[in-house]
C-alpha cells in the first residue's frame, strides 16, 4: 500500500496543475472570443514567425 | 501603458496620488468599437483586420467574431466615420458602437468569478470522489481514515472558496428574517462538513465530503447557466443601446463641433440635421421643417415646425436643418422624466414571486423541520448525539435542492436559447414565467403593429400626367411621404415628367416649374387645400383643384399572423394608440381587432393596463414609443421591438431583434411549455426525495446512496430541460 504515498500526491499535483492552467486561461481573456479563435487557426498570416 | 507606469510606481509609490502625473496620462490613444453584423468566417476576420490596420493612425485592431465586433486602438483624432466607408468598400456593413454603453460587458467579472468557483468545485469533487470510491469499495481501518483526512484537507478550502455565493445569499436572506433556497443549502453544507470531520476524528465509517462537494458543483453549474443566459441577453441589449451613439452638433460662433450629448448645457445652440433625433428638450431658433413625433405620442402625422416651437428629446427632424436652443438637458428632459415613471411602475412588478422562490418557500422550512424531527427522534431513541447528528446531516444532504437548483436555470437556458434563435431577447429572469400566464395582449399601433413607413393608398385615382409630375417632385425630396410616393410610382411603371427648378421648401414640400407653370407637392395648407383626418400629400399642378395622395402606415411583417395566432390561442387582443381615431379604426379593421382605443395619452395607456391588471388579467404589452414606456412597465410582461426608443427597451422584459412580429405568438407557446417543464422538474426532484428521505430518516442512508440520488436527479432534470430545444 506504500505506493499510495506517491500516487495520491501525484494525482493531486497533476490535478492542481490543470486547475492552475484553467485559472490562467480565464484570467488572460482566452474565452472572450471562442468562435473567432477557432477560425483564426485557418489564417495563413504569421505562419512563418509569430506576430511581434 | 502599464509597462511605462510601473517604474514610476516603484520609484515613488507616494507619487501615485500626486497631481503631477496628470500630464503623463494625456490621452495618446483612443479606443473605438465597431459593430460588424455581417462577418462570419476566417476570411472576414483577416480582411477587416488588414483594412483597419492599414488605415493611418490606427495602432491595432482586433475582431471578435463571437460578438461580431471590432475593437480599435488608434490616435485620438481618428474618426469612426472615416473607418466605416473603408470597411463598406471591402464589403462589410459596419456601425459605430458607443464604448461607454458597452462598458459593463467589457469586464465580465461576475461571470469569471463563478467560472473559477465552478472549476475549483469540479477539481475538488473529482479528487474526493476518487478517494470516496476507494472507501466504498472496501478500504478499511487506517487506509480509510487516511483517505477521509485527505478528503477533509481538500474539501474545506474548496468549499470555503466555491460556496461563497451561497453563504452570501443565505446571509442576506437570514439578516432580513427570510428563508430562501440558499439557507438549507448552507445548513446542509455546514452540517455535513462538521459531522464528517467529527466522524473522521473518531475513525467513523461514513463521511459526506464528496456529497458536500458534488452538491456545490451541481448548484454552481445551475447558477452559472442562469448567469450565462442573462449575460448573453444583457450584452445583446447593451449592443442595441450602444448602436445609438449619443452625439450632437453644437454651434459656437458659427462653427460646428461634434460633442457627446452628455456635454450639452442649457442655452447651447444645437444643429439638428434632417433625419436626426432631438438630443435635448429645446426651442427652435431658426429653420423650418417637419417633426415626426410618433415615438413620443404615437401620432403618425408629421408636425410642422418653425421658430418658437418647443421640441422634446426623441423627436425626429424630417426635412430641413433646424437650430434649437437647449432648455433642458440630461436628467431634466422629458425623456428622462418618463424614465422615472417607469421606475415607479417597476417596483410594482418586483412583487412577482418566481416559481423557484415559491418552491423555496414551501421547501426550506419543510426540510429544516424534517431534519430537526429526525434528530430529535433519534436522540430520544438512542440518547446518542453522534448518531442523531449524523442522521440529521444525511437527511439535509439528501433533501438538498440540488435538482431544484438546476430545475429552473436549465429550462430557462434552453427556452431562451430557442427564442434567441427566433430573434427574441429575454432580458428579465422571470420574463418567461410571466409570459406563460398572459391572457390579454395590448398592442401599440405606430412603430409596433405598423412599420412606421407610409404607403400610398390611392395611386390609381390619379391621372397618369399628374402622377408623372408628382413623381418628379417627390424624387427631389427625402421626406418619408415623398420617398413612399416615388417608390410606389416607380413600381407602377411611371416615368417622371421633366419638371425644372425643383426645390424643397423645408416644412412645406417640393415645388418646381412644369411647362411654364408652378407645380407643388406638399402640405394641404401650402397648396390651398383643406387638411383631412388622414395623412396626405397634396399635388397642385397649377390647373384645377389640388389632389391628395392618401397614405396609410404599412403593416409590420408578421403583424397579421401574430394577432391571428394570439387570438387563436384564446388571448384577448387590444389596440391602444395615441394616434387619431380614423387611423386607429382603419388598422383595427385591417387586423380584425375588435377592441381599440385611440388618442390615448401616455398616462391613459398605463392607466388602462393597470385597470386590466386590477380586473385580474395578466397583460402582455407590446410597444415601442416613449408614450408606451409607463404602460410597458405597468404590464405583467412587456415586449418592445429593437427599433424602439432606448427608454422603451429598458422598460420591457423581452426585445424583438428582427422586423417580424410573428415570434410573439410562438414565444407565448414556448413560455408555457417552459413553465410546464419547470413544474415537471420540481416533481422529479421531489420524487427522488420521496424515495431517499425515508432511507435517510431510518438511518440506512450511506454516502453512496446520497451521491447516487443527487447525481441521477440532477441529470434527469437537465435532460428533461433539454427536451425544449
Amino acid at each position: 500500500m506504500s505506493v499510495l504515498a506517491y500516487l495520491i500526491p501525484i494525482s493531486l499535483i497533476l490535478g492542481s496543475v490543470g486547475l492552475a492552467a484553467f485559472f490562467y486561461t480565464v484570467r488572460s481573456n482566452q474565452y472572450d472570443d471562442p468562435e473567432g479563435d477557432a477560425r483564426r487557426i485557418l489564417n495563413d498570416e504569421w505562419d512563418d514567425k509569430p506576430k511581434p | 501603458m502599464t509597462a511605462q507606469l510601473r517604474p514610476l510606481l516603484a520609484a515613488c509609490p507616494a507619487c501615485v496620488a500626486a497631481p503631477h502625473d496628470g500630464a503623463e496620462q494625456a490621452p495618446t490613444e483612443a479606443r473605438l468599437a465597431l459593430s460588424l453584423p455581417g462577418i462570419h468566417c476566417q476570411a472576414c476576420i483577416a480582411t477587416v483586420e488588414r483594412e483597419l490596420n492599414a488605415h493611418p493612425g490606427i495602432h491595432s485592431a482586433r475582431v471578435n467574431l463571437t460578438l461580431k465586433r471590432a475593437l480599435i486602438e488608434a490616435d485620438p483624432d481618428v474618426r469612426v466615420a472615416d473607418l466605416i466607408p473603408v470597411l463598406e468598400k471591402a464589403g462589410f456593413e459596419a456601425h459605430e458602437l458607443d464604448l461607454a454603453a458597452l462598458a459593463a460587458t467589457q469586464n465580465d467579472k461576475a461571470g469569471r468569478d463563478l467560472l473559477m468557483r465552478l472549476a475549483v468545485a469540479f477539481f475538488a469533487s473529482m479528487n474526493v470522489m476518487l478517494l470516496s470510491i476507494s472507501v466504498w469499495s472496501g478500504a478499511s481501518d487506517a487506509t480509510r481514515d487516511m483517505f477521509h483526512w485527505i478528503s477533509a484537507a481538500i474539501t474545506f478550502p474548496a468549499i470555503i472558496f466555491s460556496a461563497q455565493p451561497f453563504f452570501a445569499n443565505a446571509w442576506t436572506a437570514l439578516r432580513v428574517g427570510r428563508l430562501n433556497m440558499d439557507v438549507p443549502i448552507v445548513l446542509a453544507l455546514v452540517l455535513a462538513l462538521v459531522t464528517s470531520l467529527w466522524e473522521t476524528f473518531l475513525s467513523g465509517e461514513h463521511a459526506y465530503f464528496d456529497a458536500a462537494l458534488t452538491l456545490t458543483f451541481f448548484l454552481l453549474a445551475g447558477r452559472y447557466l442562469d448567469y450565462r443566459t442573462r449575460a448573453v441577453a444583457r450584452s445583446a441589449a447593451e449592443e442595441l443601446a450602444a448602436l445609438e451613439v449619443p452625439r450632437a452638433i453644437r454651434l459656437l460662433d458659427g462653427d460646428e463641433y461634434e460633442v457627446p450629448v452628455a456635454d450639452l448645457a442649457i442655452g447651447d445652440l444645437i444643429l439638428v440635421r434632417p433625419g436626426g433625433r432631438m438630443p435635448v428638450d429645446g426651442e427652435i431658433v431658426s429653420g423650418q421643417s417637419e417633426l415626426d413625433r410618433s415615438l413620443l405620442t404615437g401620432e403618425t402625422l408629421p408636425v410642422f415646425a418653425d421658430p418658437g416651437l418647443a421640441v422634446s428629446a426623441g423627436e425626429v427632424n424630417l426635412t430641413g436643418p433646424l437650430t434649437i436652443r437647449a432648455t433642458a438637458v440630461g436628467e431634466d428632459t422629458s425623456l428622462h422624466r418618463m424614465a422615472d415613471l417607469v421606475a415607479i411602475a417597476e417596483s410594482g412588478r418586483s412583487r412577482y414571486t418566481s416559481l423557484a422562490d415559491s418552491a423555496a418557500k414551501l421547501y426550506a422550512p419543510g426540510v429544516h423541520i424534517l431534519s430537526a424531527l429526525a434528530f430529535a427522534g433519534w436522540y430520544l431513541y438512542t440518547f446518542d448525539i453522534r448518531t442523531s447528528l449524523n442522521i440529521a446531516a444525511a437527511v439535509l444532504i439528501i433533501t438538498c435542492p440540488c435538482a431544484l437548483g438546476l430545475a429552473v436555470p436549465a429550462v430557462t437556458t434552453a427556452a431562451s436559447g430557442r427564442l434567441f434563435k427566433k430573434g427574441m431577447l429575454i432580458k428579465h429572469a422571470t420574463a418567461l414565467e410571466r409570459l406563460a400566464e398572459v391572457d390579454t395582449v395590448v398592442f401599440d399601433k405606430t412603430g409596433t403593429l405598423t412599420a412606421g413607413t407610409p404607403q400610398v393608398t390611392n395611386l390609381g385615382d390619379h391621372a397618369r400626367a399628374d402622377l408623372e409630375i408628382a413623381l418628379a417632385l417627390a424624387e427631389g425630396s427625402s421626406h418619408p411621404l415623398s420617398v413612399a410616393l416615388s417608390r410606389a410610382a416607380r413600381e407602377a411603371g411611371i416615368k417622371p415628367a421633366s419638371v425644372q427648378d425643383i426645390t424643397e421648401v423645408p416644412g412645406y414640400g417640393a415645388e418646381g416649374l412644369y411647362r411654364g407653370s408652378r407645380v407643388r407637392l406638399g402640405r394641404a395648407a401650402w397648396v390651398g387645400a383643406e387638411q383631412g383626418s388622414q395623412t396626405a400629400a397634396w399635388l397642385d399642378t397649377g390647373a384645377g383643384e389640388a389632389k391628395p395622395f392618401d397614405y396609410t402606415d404599412a403593416l409590420r411583417p408578421g403583424a397579421a399572423e401574430a394577432v391571428a395566432a394570439l387570438k387563436a390561442a384564446g388571448k384577448d387582443v387590444l389596440l391602444i394608440s395615441g394616434d387619431t381615431t380614423g387611423a386607429v379604426e382603419d388598422l383595427a379593421g385591417r387586423l380584425n381587432i375588435s377592441k381599440w382605443v385611440a388618442e390615448a395619452l401616455p398616462a391613459d395607456k398605463s392607466a388602462r393596463v393597470q385597470l386590466l391588471a386590477d380586473q385580474g388579467k395578466k397583460v402582455l404589452m407590446v410597444g415601442d414609443g416613449l408614450n408606451d414606456t409607463a404602460a410597458l412597465a405597468a404590464a405583467h410582461v412587456s415586449i418592445s421591438p429593437a427599433s424602439a426608443l432606448d427608454a422603451a427597451r429598458v422598460a420591457s422584459d423581452i426585445v424583438l431583434l428582427g422586423q417580424d412580429l410573428e415570434p410573439i405568438a410562438e414565444a407565448c407557446g414556448v413560455a408555457q411549455k417552459a413553465t410546464r417543464r419547470i413544474r415537471e422538474n420540481f416533481r422529479i426532484a421531489t420524487l427522488y426525495n420521496v424515495i431517499a428521505v425515508p432511507l435517510a430518516i431510518a438511518g440506512l442512508a450511506t454516502p453512496l446512496i446520497a451521491a447516487l440520488a443527487m447525481s441521477t436527479s440532477s441529470i434527469t432534470v437537465s435532460l428533461n430541460a433539454l427536451r425544449l430545444r
